[in-house]
């Protein structure tokens, strides 16, 4: 399939160009935290483009590691998130719901959004066809509505391997929006072959799997983190509602070593008054029943006059 | 290249856990552990002593820690022997002064090379614990049941009669399995086991061969995986570490025992410079109250012995 350097998922819209968001209440940012709740197989199948551990099997660390969210991590971060009235929008391997459903049965009794992040953490949407994409999606959607009753209406892909067409397959089959996208801090329309859809603020910086896997960097310093991503939102939400995700994995911030600065963070977002504690799908009913139509006009207005030019 | 309709086929999509090696649960809804006197945490030191051959073989993965540069690699194959040699002697020596023993994981190799400093481990009060035969020999898949089997009757040969010990836990270099690691244990006589990063509490997996409990090593609390993997500094290991135990004390007053391992590699917080942490975190946790001061054996023999 031929490459593109731009495959228009998104127009472009600049920050101060942009007509006001309201949140609910009259808050200033909507926060959420989206909780990748996963299972990685002990023997996942090959992938063309992608090996699932870095070790031969049997990868026990890389596998245990990660088995710890579940087994114990979940627990710390639920107590962390009730303490301080969070809720969480559940980013899930949905197989999860098969092998867990103790889990599943928690996070519905905390009244928890549940989207999908595909059926393993170990199986990617790489080289997929669009049929064998759908599979999944269907997969997802009837997944969700067995455990909890829920219509699907996020996606985050597994392990962010997304394909080009997988946001047009999002809108087809109803779902109000995708995290896979990192080009903002507000709600944006994402142009779709079919029907409409939300590219709603996830966020690499503020992944827990980035913060201490990737940038290296200790545990305090998320909690600082957090506290100034929220800050500088919060401030520039006065102006126009902003949005902030928290996305976590429960194997690494529901450490010991890790779990009591995160809350400490969350006790200061839940400190200030004007914040509105969302789930991702009330943010994008919300967006949508307010917001998109103006928001998809002022896109047009600012192409018409030559992008600002 | 296209994948196949079976990459949508999960034939182990039900309940509990993928593989057959342990049974899925919740430590918060497990009941509680009690330890000894009452005591809230256990606190389980557990040094290491490695040694890195200079030929290690690159496949199928270097151990962490292992040698990088083109052969000979004296830099890192010194480094890592220096733990050995001054490090682990500065680390007994506080330990012995602060009044706490633990466990020490030894490569074989350490005993057939170094029999000195096993005797010097099992004076100071020591239980010793086997942690594969060297650093350059991996446990994995693609060895054979015979191979796998000879090494760790040889790692533990060496150190059971070097020791005098009966010798019952272990760690895997790396904490790398094979699929057979577990049985080969068992009928070595281990009766615990480090390589899972599963849980902060001891639980039983299975084996054809009998149980073995996986023992809770801190993983990212290890100093070698928080200075080196992670590059975080000496004093930001330390406050992880202290903010690891007030979390598991805190969490033991309502959910039963804890257990806190510290792993010290000689190589790693034997050096000058980072002794002095080790002595603030262990200095800290001792002015607690309701500690029980363990080695791997007492409390995998205490675990057992509870409902």
């Amino acid at each position: 399939m031929e490459q593109l350097s731009d495959p228009g998922l998104y127009d472009y819209l600049p920050f101060d160009r942009r007509p006001a968001i309201r949140w609910p209440n009259d808050a200033r940012i909507a926060v959420w935290i989206a909780p990748n709740i996963e299972f990685y197989e002990f023997e996942p199948p090959e992938n063309p483009k992608r090996k699932p551990w870095a070790r031969p099997l049997p990868d026990v660390l890389a596998y245990s590691y990660r088995d710890y969210g579940n087994r114990v991590g979940m627990q710390r971060m639920m107590d962390a998130m009730d303490r301080t009235g969070f809720r969480g929008s559940v980013s899930l391997n949905v197989a999860l719901a098969d092998h867990h459903p103790e889990i599943i049965e928690e996070a519905a009794r905390r009244n928890w959004e549940f989207y999908s992040h595909g059926v393993y953490n170990t199986r990617y949407c790489y080289e997929l066809t669009e049929e064998q994409e759908r599979k999944l999606i269907e997969d997802s959607i009837e997944t969700i509505r067995k455990h909890t009753g829920q219509k699907l209406a996020g996606w985050l892909a597994p392990a962010l391997s997304s394909n080009i067409w997988t946001t047009d397959l999002l809108a087809e089959y109803g779902l109000l929006y995708t995290c896979d996208h990192f080009h903002d801090d507000q709600p944006m329309p994402v142009n779709v072959r079919k029907g409409r859809l939300l590219s709603m603020p996830y966020s690499l910086e503020m992944n827990d799997i980035i913060v201490y896997n990737g940038s290296l960097y200790p545990p305090r310093h998320y909690g600082e983190m957090i506290k100034r991503q929220f800050d500088q939102l919060y401030r520039d939400g006065e102006r126009s509602g902003t949005v902030m995700c928290i996305p976590l994995h429960p194997f690494l911030v529901g450490q010991p070593h890790r779990i009591d600065s995160f809350e400490e963070a969350l006790r200061h977002i839940a400190g200030h008054d004007k914040v509105w504690l969302a789930t991702g799908r009330e943010i994008a009913e919300y967006y949508f029943e307010h917001h998109y139509e103006t928001m998809s006009a002022a896109i047009r207005d600012f192409a018409a006059e030559g992008r600002g030019a | 290249m296209p994948v196949s309709d079976d990459y949508f086929v999960y034939p182990k999509r039900g309940y509990g856990m993928d593989h057959e090696r342990y049974a899925w649960s919740n430590l918060f809804e497990r009941g509680p552990v009690a330890l000894p006197g009452n005591a809230r945490v256990a606190l389980w030191v557990t040094p290491l002593l490695e040694w890195f051959p200079l030929n290690s073989p690159a496949k199928p993965f270097v151990a962490p820690g292992g040698l990088s540069m083109p052969y000979p690699d004296f830099r890192h194959y010194t480094n890592r022997d220096y733990g050995n040699r001054v490090g682990i002697f500065r680390i007994v020596e506080l330990l012995r002064e602060l009044s706490v023993k633990g466990s020490a994981f030894l490569n074989g190799a350490i005993a057939e090379r170094y029999p000195y400093v096993v005797r010097h481990l099992v004076d100071a009060g020591f239980e010793i614990a086997g942690h594969g035969l060297d650093m350059g020999h991996v446990h994995h898949g693609g060895l054979s049941e015979a191979d796998e089997a000879a090494l760790v009757e040889r790692a533990l040969g060496l150190l059971r009669s070097v020791s005098g010990q009966e010798v019952r836990g272990w760690l895997s270099p790396g904490r790398a399995q094979s699929y057979l690691t577990p049985e080969i244990l068992v009928r070595n006589d281990i009766a615990y086991c480090c390589d899972w990063a599963n849980d902060d509490m001891p639980f039983e997996m299975k084996t054809k061969d009998g149980d073995l409990l996986a023992m809770p090593y801190a993983y990212e609390t290890d100093d070698r995986v928080c200075l080196h993997d992670y590059h975080h500094t000496d004093a930001d290991w330390l406050v992880q570490s202290k903010d690891r135990f007030d979390c598991l004390y805190r969490e033991a007053a309502e959910r039963g025992g804890r257990v806190m391992s510290i792993p010290l590699h000689a190589w790693v917080m034997g050096v000058p410079y980072r002794l002095g942490y080790v002595r603030e975190l262990l200095e800290y946790i001792l002015s607690h109250e309701g500690l029980w001061v363990a080695t791997g054996a007492e409390i995998a023999d205490l675990v057992r012995r509870q409902p």
